[in-house]
């Protein structure tokens, strides 16, 4: 008698309808997302032509100088600097690196107290009322929320005026295009992403070990300290996250609130791409970002690892 | 009982693979038309998987199920003469219960008024006439499995599948639902196949029991022979409780076995009534149940053979005791249940006491 | 008697997270074109600027027909993904499901983009249709998240206990599945189509000379005297993404309370 199958057939199988299954939005991202992600890479190793690119490997895109190619075939007489040979890119990154992570810890910190009161003090009844409250802001228009912020801030806008008419104050405060301004504006922008996930990992922790805790005598602090922090990690690991990484991204806050007097390196990306037309510079700059941002996000959690592990 | 009816299931060498896992290790059984029966085991020995082939769930990687003579291979659930009620019920929850316990007529040629009819039949039957336009959701537990039952038995199936159905209940009304399954099962009389770990439950409601162990049946019989003479150590443990003592054959004769057993003394035992199981390394052992030894208190007569015991534990369960006792001679206690008699003392631990026992009432373990 | 510190807190963050959406309004029928304190009176003069404005109306068509384009892709896209990840188990599950997710981290731009530099060489015109395309790709992943949730309450054994009765996959999807993951359904494409409407990066990098709304505002918020105009625009259009929420809230809670599952609480 033949040895019974051991492995089915993949056709007809469960995984060949999940595959199938979900083919549809795959490759809607593959081609979408990951081939145009892999193009970026592949630009910014690129010489910049006139309204084109030419595929003439270089690495001067990241370091050193570039010549553009003209219409004409001839390399232009100027050079450009590379992402990394440019101070001004450099000063940009420094400082979108710089604003991402204050607007992380302001935004993370701010938000913890708000995951913590809506997982521990509310009835379970109406948590989901608190969360749908908490998010709503969230889902109005990026755009009119920063304007908002912008007008608010204005010499002439409202907390000046209120402050001014208490008679607080005498001069307007210089609010607008300060960075201070721009952290606050981001870190109302990305709260939400902040307080979910941290909420999330609040739920799981299984209430009993809280009590266990009180039990044999400690103090609620300590509690907070010893057992619920260490295992809300997870969620505060995934809100910094959440939050450092689109911030990074940002230039419609630098444009308004800065005034365009304290770019950032979205900012200067879109510069490259859209309005210099040198898609090579700036898929270069794009992918030094993302690099630098990819590796702060693995250093960062490298340095939390021991949150990491284990059941969750 | 069941001898002689058709045959309705049957497995032939059947095994199954999940990956490298021996899920089912050569199934071979026939279960006959209209009986109760139930495929009992612990967790993880194949009684759900092996179900679930009968069912069409699950698919065999090697040898044949046969449903009512044919081979069901390649055959989908939807087209098999079974039906099944599921651990969880699955009741529909968006839907009324009318609408659940109609949902396999959907393709029925009847007039709606027919079926209606029949819904309304099929609900009567589980005792829940007039739930028809209740929001299954909003159902309790013992209500949902009725509601499952009915949907399932309308459709009239040749097999009705139980997957562990009263394992979500608690005591009273699973004790309850026990005696109504067995009434509905005579009242429909098709064949109901049961799965539990539960083996109070199958040994109450089955005709037949297939134990399992690890992918393999190890018995297949009635309840009482199941229980009077389990072939195995591990179906003797596994069904009630056995006491075990170590043994030594001495001699085999003329359909006699003479034995020297612990703390019993020189034995014979009936050779095909009483010996049973494959000889093992271990040595063979005697078994016996704990309600076929008594404690004797003063002035009983001993109906057989009789021996000395020390009373080492006492559980009290209000309408029996069971008495740990160790018999002289022997190094671990046995178990005694002995049925409370009103005005009949608990013996306190420590006392000595005299235990009659019968040897027509052990098995023996090869 | 115990100060509920933490409850104080909350209020006061939410006070600050609704800041700027509670004083457009009260600027929207403020009759000044300067945004602050005192107030100057009551005007609807804005209001119906907005109304009458022509480019605006333009807008807002376009801005409608992207937003409910991409509600219908990405939550058509979101079912099948979600469905096959709940339901099947595959080794490439993984990695599909975590490009299929990955928009919700990545900074717009950097998806916007690249998409506009394939997209220019490969010789697709910008337009509407392109801003659809980015869309798509920034709310599938909330799609995703918000059908995982609901494919996962379903029970695994409603599926079979159909097929136990005779139905086939596809009538099995149509009359059990369909209708106990429809809320969940509903609140992807509300919520798709909230994000859309709002949505600025994508738009302003995909898009041609076409207006959308929210191009349109960040362009009008050069000239200070058209402020109050997008105060009132900006006014309505919070007034509808907040009404859109609360449907999709609605939606959700109805889903649960049909299959009697339990509130976790939001769309996680």
């Amino acid at each position: 008698m033949s040895e019974p199958l051991k492995r089915p057939r993949f056709w007809g199988s469960q995984a060949a309808s999940g595959l199938a299954l979900i083919s549809p939005t795959a490759l809607y991202a593959i081609l979408l997302l990951a081939a145009p992600l892999a193009a970026t890479l592949v630009y910014s190793v690129m010489t910049d032509g006139y309204l084109t690119i030419i595929p003439r490997f270089q690495l001067c895109n990241y370091i050193g100088e570039c010549h553009a190619q003209l219409a004409d075939g001839t390399m232009a007489p100027e050079a450009y600097l590379g992402a990394w040979s440019d101070p001004i890119v450099r000063t940009l990154m420094a400082r979108s690196l710089l604003v991402s992570v204050l607007v992380t810890a302001a935004t993370v910190l701010l938000a913890y107290p708000v995951a913590y009161f809506v997982s521990f003090s509310v009835d379970a009844s109406r948590k989901s009322l608190w969360l749908f409250m908490i998010t709503i802001p969230f889902w109005t228009s990026y755009v009119i929320r920063v304007f908002m912020w912008n007008v608010m801030i204005s010499r002439t806008g409202v907390i000046n005026s209120v402050l001014q008419g208490l008679h607080i104050i005498t001069d307007p405060l210089q609010m607008s295009f300060t960075l201070q301004a721009m952290v606050i504006t981001l870190a109302h922008a990305y709260a939400p992403f902040a307080i979910l996930p941290i909420y999330v990992a609040l739920e799981k922790i299984d209430r009993s070990l809280l009590e266990a805790g009180q039990d044999l005598g400690e103090t609620r602090f300590a509690t907070f300290l010893r057992v619920t922090l260490p295992l809300s990690m997870t969620g505060v690991i995934a809100a910094v996250l959440i939050v450092f990484i689109p911030t990074i991204g940002d230039y419609v806050t630098p444009n308004l609130i800065g005034g365009g007097k304290i770019p950032m390196i979205a900012n200067m990306i879109e510069k490259q791409m859209l309005k210099a037309d040198n898609r090579a510079l700036g898929s270069a700059i794009a992918v030094s970002a993302m690099l630098v941002v990819g590796l702060v996000s693995v250093i960062f959690l490298a340095l939390n690892r021991r949150y990491l592990k284990g059941p969750t | 009982m069941t001898s002689g009816k058709p045959t309705m299931i049957e497995f032939q060498d059947v095994h199954k693979y999940y990956g490298d896992y021996h899920a089912l290790r050569g199934i071979s059984a026939t279960i006959k038309a209209g009986e109760f029966f139930s495929l009992l085991g612990p967790s993880g020995c194949g009684k759900t998987t092996l179900l679930r082939t009968i069912a069409g769930f699950e698919g065999i990687s090697s040898g044949v199920v046969l449903i009512d003579g044919k081979d069901v291979a390649g055959v989908p659930p939807n087209k098999r003469p079974t039906n099944m009620v599921f651990q969880s019920y699955a009741i529909f929850p968006h839907l009324s219960v009318a609408q659940n316990v109609g949902f396999g007529l959907r393709k029925d040629p009847r007039s709606v008024a027919d079926k209606a009819r029949a819904v309304d039949e099929a609900l009567a039957m589980v005792g829940l006439s007039g739930y028809g336009a209740r929001a299954a959701h909003a159902l309790s537990g013992g209500q949902r499995q009725r509601v499952a039952l009915a949907r399932a038995l309308i459709l009239k199936p040749k097999v009705l599948l139980l997957d562990e159905p009263l394992s979500a209940l608690d005591k009273k009304l699973r004790e309850n639902m026990q005696v109504e399954l067995i009434k509905l099962q005579r009242q429909v009389g098709i064949t109901f196949i049961l799965v539990t770990h539960d083996q109070e439950e199958a040994l109450v409601m089955s005709d037949r029991i297939a134990v399992m162990f690890e992918g393999q049946i190890a018995q297949l019989d009635s309840p009482e022979r199941l229980y009077r003479l389990p072939k195995t150590r591990a179906v003797a443990n596994f069904i009630g409780t056995m006491n075990f003592l170590s043994a030594q054959i001495l001699s085999e004769a003329g359909g006699q076995v003479e034995v020297e057993a612990q703390g019993l003394g020189r034995l014979q035992l009936d050779a095909e009534k009483q010996v049973t199981g494959t000889p093992s390394t271990n040595g063979a052992t005697i078994g016996f149940r704990p309600e076929t030894a008594t404690l004797l208190f003063d002035g009983q007569q001993a109906s057989d053979r009789e021996t000395m015991a020390t009373v080492e534990e006492v559980v009290y369960y209000g309408d029996m005791t069971y008495y740990d006792v160790l018999l002289d001679g022997t190094t671990a206690p046995v178990r005694l249940s002995m049925r409370n008699v009103f005005g009949r003392p608990v013996l306190d631990i420590g006392t000595r006491t005299r235990v009659g026992w019968s040897p027509g009432a052990l098995v023996l373990f090869r | 008697m115990k100060i509920p510190v933490l409850r104080i807190y909350t209020v006061g963050y939410l006070l600050f997270l609704y800041c700027p959406i509670v004083i457009l309004p009260i600027f929207a029928f403020n009759n000044s074109t300067a945004v602050a304190f005192p107030l100057q009176g009551f005007t609807t003069e804005w209001f119906s600027n907005v109304f009458h404005d022509a480019v605006l109306g333009h807008a807002l068509k376009n801005s409608l027909l992207v937003a409910a384009s991409t509600a219908v892709l990405a939550t058509v896209l979101g079912t099948l993904a979600a469905r096959a990840n709940t339901r099947y188990q595959f080794k490439a599950a993984g990695p599909l499901m975590a490009l299929i997710m990955l928009p919700m981290v990545l900074p717009e731009i950097i998806m916007a983009m690249a998409l506009l530099v394939v997209l220019l060489s490969v010789g697709i015109p910008l337009s509407l249709f392109t801003i659809v395309l980015g869309h798509v790709l920034v709310c599938t992943p909330f799609a995703v998240a918000i059908l995982t949730s609901a494919f996962q309450s379903l029970d695994k054994s409603l599926e079979e206990a159909a097929y136990d009765l005779g139905e086939g996959p596809v009538s099995t999807f149509r009359l059990i599945i369909l209708p106990l993951v429809m809320p969940g359904i509903i609140s992807a494409m509300l919520i798709c189509f909230t994000i859309s409407l709002d949505e600025f990066i994508v738009a302003n990098f995909l898009g041609s000379g076409e207006p959308l709304l929210s191009t349109f505002i960040y362009g009008q918020l050069r000239f200070p005297k058209n402020v109050p105009n997008i105060m009132a625009l900006g006014t309505l259009l919070v007034g509808v993404s907040i009404t859109l929420l609360a449907l999709a809230e609605f939606f959700r809670r109805r889903g649960l309370a049909r299959t009697g599952a339990k509130d976790s609480g939001g769309f996680l």
